[in-house]
């Protein structure tokens, strides 16, 4: 069975991933994609019926913390990084529309 | 005294602890040896030399002073570049974090620091953690030591090729899917995964946060059990790291375990893998078997590989496990947006969502693209169960496999990687070839088990070999001790490539 990624189905997954694609981008992708969702599908060979999902290597349920404030970073050392800023602010180009 | 470089941590340790050298001495010659090799290797992504000065002199003034020193005082050791410190950069070799100081220190690495090791340096990797040839690194490959047309493995290429090469007198590399152990076999050092939830990941850049883990690689396997009583145990800024007892690792290395069973995995020892190294491990059952191990067979059936009709080779456990960890990688990687730190995109945007998608599609290589457009897809809805859902199916059948084998035995025996060092450039045409390099170690992080990668002689070729040493969890005493009894048997250990034989 192989797998058909097109053009469109590509550029909808960079939209997912938040990814910008070119176009050549696109066509590489697909077709690597393609090979890599075929290989998924080895594991459709197994019955998997009644196995419970293993989402982590250790099952541990819950660990618990005192309710304690403990030290954090400061405005300055979060924003140490920050591409652009204003005063104790990350500062991104507009989000909402004008009304 | 033999060139400093060429000590052991544990005996460059004892060495400063007893006067006979100085840590100044050892860091110097470190930074020497970076000097002269590093140009040829491209391990180190950033030398942090003033500082790793300043380290060493504290190190001899409390030595002068009498103050009682840490089991790693003076030792000078590399960290891979996913390791977050608040003093040089934290780049993952991504482009997106070319730039990015954090602001806090790695809890491993504190631990380090605590026990008085001196950090030479952040080392190169694949970009993010995602590869097995260190050929993804944003920055450009490392070498490997003992060829310098052959990749060091990865992810955590730089860690090994940085001690095989005499650059680092040990070093942290992050295994998700065998990516501390690869490395070593290609290298010819010894490289340890311990079990999930043994090392708090808090500083570990994330990468597929349900298999990752820290791990030491080192010239022998007492070096190893010195780093990682160093750095295990529970850590409340890592809720999965495991409140379990550590061991004094070290002090019981040398003691060889008594009736050993030793699990020979045969589904591993298919024509998947290089004859040499099938060769190799061989002997190294007739040395367990000569120190009075018992080999047993066990069965992995859902780790095999299989050869389809066309002759190319596939594993359930490889999907399993690329489902799993690119999944984990789309969640993990979201946080690269350009907005709180990391690379922002220069170019006009009109609106927040294409401020995120520019910024990602300049900072983000290749395969870190794969991987999170893959795990995107396979998590979202109407993919959901047949993909992430099934594949967490098959990781329960994988570790019961595991559950069942250590019924039988105390420790697996099997090959680390199904061939020696490939050529740079040689796997990077198709990403599903390069998947096919993690076949035997993968299974270990789905399973959460410890896992150790030793040496296990070198190719006609002259290139090293890995075997790897598979235990229980928290099995890693026994594991060491297994390990430490072979390398001493079989006096394979310590190998230096010609470039750094003195």
């Amino acid at each position: 069975m192989s797998k058909t990624i097109d053009a469109q189905l590509v550029r909808h997954i960079g939209k997912l991933s938040r990814i910008e694609l070119t176009d050549a981008q696109v066509e590489t992708f697909a077709g690597q994609l393609a090979g890599i969702l075929d290989y998924f599908d080895k594991l459709q060979e197994l019955d998997t019926t009644g196995v419970e999902p293993m989402a982590h290597a250790v099952e541990i349920h819950n660990a618990l913390a005192e309710d304690k404030p403990q030290p954090s970073l400061s405005p300055e050392a979060a924003l140490a990084n920050a591409p652009q800023r204003d005063g104790d602010f990350f500062k991104v180009p507009k989000v909402i529309e004008d009304s | 005294m033999t060139n400093i470089t060429d000590l052991t941590a544990v005996e460059l340790a004892k060495a400063i602890a007893a006067g006979q050298c100085t840590a100044v001495e050892a860091t110097a010659g470190y930074l020497a040896a970076i000097e002269a090799r590093d140009g040829t290797v491209r391990a180190y992504n950033e030398v942090l030399a003033p500082r790793a000065m300043e380290q060493a002199q504290a190190v001899d003034a409390a030595r002068s002073a009498g103050s009682k020193l840490g089991p790693l005082a003076g030792v000078p050791l590399a960290l891979k570049d996913v390791l977050c410190t608040a003093y040089g950069r934290t780049t993952c070799s991504s482009k997106i974090l070319a730039n990015f100081r954090a602001p806090y220190t790695a809890t491993a690495v504190e631990r380090l620091e605590a026990a008085g090791a001196i950090i030479l340096g952040k080392v190169n990797m694949d970009e993010f953690a995602m590869g097995s040839s260190t050929e993804n690194s944003g920055f450009g490959p490392t070498a490997n030591p003992w060829d310098t047309s052959r990749v060091p493995g990865g992810s955590s290429g730089g860690s090994a090729a940085a001690v095989a090469a005499r650059m680092a007198a040990g070093s942290l590399g992050s295994d998700t899917g065998g990516s501390v152990r690869q490395p070593a076999a290609f290298c010819g050092v010894v490289g340890l995964k311990p079990t999930y939830g043994r090392v708090s990941r808090f500083g570990l850049v994330a990468y597929g946060s349900s298999l990752d883990q820290i791990g030491p690689i080192t010239h022998d396997v007492a070096d190893a059990a010195l780093l990682l009583g160093v750095i295990a145990g529970a850590d409340s800024r890592d809720s999965t790291c495991l409140d379990q007892p550590v061991g004094d690792y070290l002090a019981d290395i040398d003691k060889p375990l008594e009736g050993l069973r030793i699990g020979w995995p045969s589904e591993f020892f298919s024509e998947a893998l290089d004859g040499e190294i099938n060769a190799a491990l061989h002997q190294a059952a007739e040395v367990y078997r000569s120190l009075g191990a018992r080999i047993v067979e066990v069965t992995l059936p859902h780790s095999r590989i299989d050869k389809d009709a066309a002759g190319k080779f596939s594993s359930f456990a490889v999907a399993c496990y690329y489902i799993v960890a690119m999944a984990e990688a789309s969640s993990n990687l979201a946080r690269y947006d350009g907005v709180h730190y990391g690379h922002r995109t220069e170019q006009e945007v009109g609106d927040i969502i294409e401020l995120y998608s520019k910024s990602r599609a300049e900072g983000f290589g290749a395969e870190v693209k794969r991987r999170i457009m893959l795990g995107a897809y396979t998590l979202s809805a109407g993919y959901y169960d047949a993909y992430y859902n099934k594949a967490l199916k098959v990781r329960r059948l994988i570790k019961n496999d595991f559950d069942q084998a250590f019924g039988a035995c105390d420790v697996l025996l099997c090959p680390t990687a199904p061939t020696t060092a490939f050529r740079l450039g040689e796997k990077t045409a198709d990403p599903l070839t390069m998947y096919l390099e993690d076949i035997y170690t993968i299974s270990v992080n789905l399973a959460g088990l410890p896992g150790l990668s030793l040496p296990a002689g070198l190719s006609k070729a002259g290139l090293p070999i890995g075997m790897q040493l598979i235990g229980p969890v928290f099995s890693e005493a026994a594991l060491l001790r297994a390990g430490r009894m072979y390398e001493k048997a079989s006096g394979i250990s310590r190998l230096a490539p010609p470039m750094a034989r003195s």
